[in-house]
């Protein structure tokens, strides 16, 4: 039995080769995510509705801050606008406050449910993290397309000129809800151990909020907090594809930026694993 | 391999490790055998049943048996592969249902769990649509693969996890209480689709429950197990043997009199008294026709009625005698 702790080499395969399925699967289990979230018409209107009041809100609040203090951040005023926009738009997409599987798959931790999750012919990670992809790219469509055209409506806003702006903000928003799976998925791993994750959760979703710029641009932030906040995986979520989308990067800067997300995914997926198989093979699969 | 031992279990154990809180900062660890050495063969296409108590183990060693837990020790195959280390190889070979929770996906409909089970077996397309026709027609989902399954009733919803675990043909299907909660006429229809399975591709069944209905209707061999130890495995006849199980003559005499004595049988005895009405309780080896014929020789028989043993109360029975050992 202990043979059985092959550790990363392992995991690298099994991540390259799907071990277990195929990439047909991994498509069928996504496109099931995005489907479940459409199913909840009431829900998504609700949701863009709430986006909207409170971008109305943090737009004016950022009016008077920068009417106050001009290019606070190196933004001037219709960038500053942008960004709020562009946080209301993309708080479901990149799950900044939750709202992704973890709430279920912490429920099916602590029910025992997730016995039937594992005895499938799947890898577990894989498995949500195509059902979170297939979320998010529901949530970027049913929740941040209305939000910014009436952000876009209602206050001059910095849209890209280039359609290769746009792109390279889409490739930086997949980034970073890769990353957010990756925080999200440890997180809610903790259940095995924790039996009831929701504190872990919380102090998860007020670090999201907070260091992904939800609030404020991390570049506000002084001195070694903000370097802190722009160093932690978070500002994946918001920032780094904020600033994509603001052209703020641009040739090897851009390529910098994706290699930031990028490292925080690999590194926060490989941690998962790891967590991952020490969770299944350790921990007793709760109920009877 | 062969197929008289398709699953095969020596001297499996699982222990657990639990840790207690026994007071501030103190915390105590104790060991929990959950399965405590069990040993035991199921050929190619039969069907048994795996009965005992809450807690005894029964859901353990299922989950030992997908490979999802590892055993502490003892040696455990299944089709000839060792669950824990190829859990994923094995899963294409089985199929389980846990009758308290669900392969469905909750917010959508039917038919889109099953596409996933498609891509996840990988089925061929033919087969696919072969076996999911045959799983509508026989388990009666026609008008329930577009309705999302947070809406189906339990019978029905169980009916479509059942589906769900056949669609890639499973050599072997474990199913850990698949009639819990439901009403009779389901139960009935559960019942019989898994005799035809059984039948027809002989599939081979291990069937967890609480229903003694189910485990007399399905399986000719029971397995009772009980503080992780094996304590019955043999035809269900048999149990009652082991349980010391009675049968119980009701008699019905034509007037109100005092218990019936019948000095020449000493194990017959009379349990209760209501009215004009007695019940006799002899033990279930004893041959019913005497008893009758004695009864009817010195009193008043107005009618009479003979109950077979109960096998809930022979295994409650067993458990007690285990339990004082």
């Amino acid at each position: 039995m202990g043979s059985r702790r092959q550790m990363p080499a392992h995991y690298a395969r099994a991540l390259w080769r799907n071990e277990g399925g195929d990439v047909r699967l991994y498509a069928v289990v996504a496109a099931g995510g995005f489907r479940r979230h459409a199913t909840y018409r009431v829900a998504t209107f609700a949701g863009v509705f709430t986006n909207t009041v409170f971008g109305f809100i943090l737009a004016y609040t950022y009016i008077a801050l920068w009417d106050e203090r001009p290019h606070l951040g190196g933004y001037d005023m219709s960038q500053a606008l942008t960004y709020v926009w562009l946080g209301q738009a993309l708080l479901m997409t990149c799950a900044m406050m939750g709202g992704g599987f973890e709430d279920e798959l912490m429920e099916r931790i602590r029910t025992g449910d997730i016995a039937v999750d594992l005895y499938r012919p799947a890898d577990l990670q894989l498995w949500w993290l195509a059902g979170d992809l297939g979320r998010a790219a529901f949530h970027l469509l049913g929740r941040g397309i209305v939000p910014m055209v009436l952000g876009a409506l209602a206050f001059d806003l910095a849209l890209p000129g280039s359609p290769w702006t746009w792109l390279a903000f889409l490739v930086s928003v997949a980034l970073g809800v890769v990353v957010s799976f990756g925080v999200r998925f440890l997180v809610a791993l903790s259940a095995f151990w924790l039996l009831d994750g929701a504190g872990a959760m919380q102090i998860a979703w007020l670090a999201g909020l907070f260091f992904s710029g939800m609030l404020l641009p991390l570049p506000l932030f002084p001195g070694v907090l903000g370097e802190v906040a722009r160093a932690l995986p978070w500002s994946s979520l918001l920032q780094v594809p904020a600033d994509v989308f603001l052209g703020r990067y641009a040739g090897w800067d851009l390529l910098r930026a994706y290699a930031f997300q990028g490292g925080w995914a690999v590194a926060l997926l490989l941690a998962g694993r790891m967590l991952q198989s020490v969770a299944t093979r350790r921990v007793v699969v709760q109920g009877g | 391999m062969d197929d008289m031992d398709f699953i095969e279990l020596d001297g499996v154990e699982k222990v657990f490790d639990v840790r207690r809180r026994t007071g501030f900062m103190r915390r105590e660890r104790r060991e929990v055998r959950a399965v405590d050495g069990i040993s035991f063969r199921v050929p190619r296409g039969e069907m048994v049943g795996y009965i005992g108590p809450n807690g005894a183990g029964k859901s353990t060693t299922i989950k030992m048996l997908t490979g999802i837990l590892t055993p502490s020790g003892g040696r455990l195959r299944v089709a000839g592969i060792d669950p824990s280390r190829q859990r994923t190889k094995l899963a294409h070979r089985i199929g389980v249902v846990f009758g308290q929770r669900t392969t469905l996906w909750w917010d959508l409909p039917l038919r889109d769990s099953y596409r996933l089970m498609h891509r996840m077996y990988r089925i061929p397309d033919s087969r696919y649509r072969e076996n999911l026709d045959r799983c509508v027609e026989l388990l009666d989902l026609g008008a329930l693969l577009d309705v999302p399954v947070r809406q189906l009733s339990l019978g029905q919803r169980m009916r479509g996890d059942i589906a769900a675990a056949l669609l890639h043909d499973p050599e072997v299907l474990y199913l850990d209480e698949p009639t819990i909660g439901l009403d009779v006429v389901s139960k009935a229809k559960v019942r019989e689709f898994l005799r035809d399975l059984n039948a027809e591709r002989s599939t081979t069944v291990l069937l967890t429950t609480h229903d003694l209905t189910d485990i007399e209707q399905l399986c000719k061999r029971v397995m009772v197990i009980d503080h992780g130890r094996l304590v019955y495995d043999g035809a269900l006849a048999g149990l009652h043997e082991v349980g010391e199980s009675e049968r119980t003559l009701v008699v019905d005499l034509e007037r109100e009199l005092p218990p019936i004595e019948l000095g020449s049988e000493p194990s017959v005895r009379v349990v209760k008294v209501e009215g004009p009405r007695q019940w006799l309780a002899f033990p279930a080896a004893v041959s019913a026709a005497p008893l009758v014929a004695r009864i009817a020789a010195d009193y008043p028989l107005v009618d009479l009625s003979v109950r077979e043993p109960d096998i809930e109360s022979v295994i409650a029975k067993m458990y007690v005698t285990d339990s004082r050992v």
